[in-house]
């Protein structure tokens, strides 16, 4: 077993990324992120290992591009505006089948926006962000440990489909501190060997990698295998939490943050003998809708809680449909929002 | 008349890092002379099996079909960067990025300057003809003052859209590259030299000692409309003034 102790959300996922045996870390700072690029700028290099500080998000991505296509494992991160201009870079490493993690602490937008929590860039995560047909895997943590044990998640599932994997967080994770138990630490000696690597071309014909093809025919030949590659995926990979969902009556939908507040909300509406349960989502790429599609046949609402405009909402309602109402509540801005507004909403559905 | 190859000795042929493909590029364009220097340069180093080439967007994005080396194709302008996490993940590897004027001295230029910069131990190829060749032939931060394309019709007009940079110079002014050169393919003596150049900026990162930057000026006869000795002598007449011949920076001596 790990050891345990205080630390930041921001921290955590930089030592998990550590434990994960991440070799290669490039980043810009940015606001609420900051902790992570300082923490792998104190330990990565002690550990015979790359951080080196880019001249810009663009540089950030295409650093982790080239370390991913040399075979080790690689990792980014910023917030919001930060990953906006990651987004051709993640397009690139999606298109060449290049394994790679991505850290967004989310924050406040649009445009330069704020530095206080926000989740506005479910979208941009979830259904694509950059050009082209692709996914990323997207892990929403909703506490500091959790953000850890995802970042270990995140390296393996990137290695095992060699696909870029985001790590979906926002301002209020990367800043809280909480108690952890880190796991023990990867030797990345011991990882399995990636044989289309760009290790040089001794003994075998030259590994090439590349997301381009000007014949239509063999690019809609790639396209085919990426997309076969992401059924197989949301075949196997759905992760969700439910909570005090057995008997309830209304369920809220949320992740990361919010489903952290919203399980204070649970345990207060179920005091006022409101039965309310929680649909957590852990996977928001693959989302988890067939077991909330299952979920919703048994209650009479689905309250979508987020903190953006409703942007989750769109795959609660694909999942949902006309099984159960689904209304949203939401707030902006990087204003966090307190189980007391979330409880006063529940009571106007309740009963 | 059969001739008899008894007695014959070869002196010259394909170098063995050069694949068969056939290569992508207009009749009289200098890619080609370009992309067999480095073969021979690669090939008298012996380093194809640790080699990796970037292909870069534009003319030259099939690269990595010409070497027997492991290659990576990077987006526009970031060939630069997509080296430095090539070579930081693999520092055994040598890391040659191949890149256009465009490319490298205009939607590049960040990652360009900073790679240079932080003095990777990489090679950078600067390919540039002053022109956009791919795209139809438009204008290039390189495109000298008055020269027509695409995007200048009537000339480019320096009031309007700014002078030719020159790159390597800017390069040439940082503490940590080791060696900035600028070269020339349009004769024989300018191939032999511009190979001699290569093959030091390579032997340089093979040595360890950091970044090397080789731009070479090239022709494009196609958006130039100019035949290819037209072109030759374009650029010996007139490029070669703006943008001079010869070592900027040799710190790796």
């Amino acid at each position: 077993m790990g050891e345990r102790k205080l630390m930041r959300g921001n921290e955590v996922i930089a030592e998990a990324a550590i434990r994960a045996g991440c070799q290669c870390y490039f980043a810009y700072p940015i606001t609420p992120q900051a902790e992570l690029l300082e923490h792998m700028a104190r330990n990565m290099p002690r550990l015979g290992r790359t951080f080196v500080q880019a001249e810009s998000e663009i540089g950030a991505i295409n650093m982790v591009y080239g370390a991913a296509a040399a075979g080790v494992r690689a990792m980014t991160s910023s917030s919001s505006p930060g990953i906006s201009l990651k987004q051709e870079g993640i397009s690139y490493i999606a298109g060449s089948n290049l394994p790679a993690v991505i850290v967004n602490i989310m924050r406040g937008g649009p445009g330069l926006g704020d530095i206080a929590p926000a989740q506005g860039d479910y979208f941009q995560a979830t259904k694509g962000g950059g050009h082209g047909d692709y996914h990323m895997i997207v892990l929403g943590p909703s506490t500091v440990p959790e953000a850890g044990e995802l970042t270990m998640l995140a390296f393996d599932l990137a290695d095992k489909y060699r696909i870029p994997v985001m790590i979906l967080a926002d301002g209020m994770l990367g800043q809280m501190m909480e108690p952890v138990e880190l796991p023990a630490p990867v030797d990345p000696a011991t990882l399995p060997k990636k044989e289309w690597a760009l290790t040089g071309a001794k003994g075998r014909d030259p590994n090439i990698i590349l997301s381009f093809d000007l014949d239509p025919e063999i690019l809609k030949r790639m396209n085919l295998e990426l997309q076969e590659k992401y059924r197989k995926i949301e075949e196997n990979e759905v992760r969700y939490e439910t909570y005090e969902t057995d008997d309830a009556d209304i369920v809220i939908a949320a992740y990361g943050t919010v489903a952290r507040i919203a399980k204070t909300v649970v345990r207060r509406a179920r005091a006022e003998g409101i039965k309310l349960g929680l649909f957590r989502p852990i996977t928001l790429w693959p989302f988890p809708y067939e077991p909330l599609r299952e979920l919703a046949d048994r209650v009479d609402t689905v309250l979508t809680v987020e903190m953006s405009a409703g942007q989750m909402w769109d795959d609660v309602r694909l999942a949902v449909g006309e099984r159960a109402k689904t209304p949203f509540y939401g707030e902006m801005g990087g204003v966090v929002t307190t189980p007391k507004k979330i409880l006063s909403e529940v009571k106007r559905y309740a009963g | 008349m059969p001739v008899n190859t008894e007695n014959m000795v070869k002196v010259f042929g394909r170098p063995k890092s050069l694949t068969d493909a056939r290569f992508t590029y207009c009749p009289g364009c200098h890619h080609g002379i370009l992309t067999r220097i480095i073969a021979q340069a690669i090939d008298e180093l012996e380093i194809a099996e640790r080699t990796v080439t970037i292909a870069p967007v534009g003319c030259a994005v099939f690269a990595y079909l010409w070497y027997k080396c492991d290659a990576v194709q990077a987006s526009h302008g970031r060939a630069s960067a997509v080296a430095t996490g090539l070579k930081r993940a693999n520092p055994n590897l040598v890391v040659i990025s191949y890149q256009g004027d465009g490319d490298f001295a205009s939607i590049g230029t960040a990652e360009s300057i900073h790679a240079a910069n932080r003095g990777e131990n990489i090679t950078v190829i600067f390919v540039n003809n002053q022109v956009y060749g791919m795209t139809g032939g438009e204008m290039a931060p390189t495109t000298l003052v008055g020269q027509r394309t695409t995007t200048t019709p009537d000339g480019r007009d320096p009031a309007y859209f700014g002078y030719p940079i020159r790159f390597s110079e800017l390069i040439a002014t940082l503490d940590a590259p080791v060696y900035v050169t600028r070269q020339a393919l349009y004769d024989t003596r300018r191939i032999m030299d511009a190979e001699k150049a290569i093959k030091k900026a390579i032997r340089y990162q093979v040595e360890g000692k950091g970044y090397s930057l080789v731009e070479v000026l090239t022709t494009c006869p196609t958006n130039w409309h100019m035949s290819p000795l037209e072109a030759n002598k374009h650029v010996a007449e007139v490029v070669t003034k703006a943008f001079p011949l010869g070592d900027m920076v040799d710190r790796g001596k």
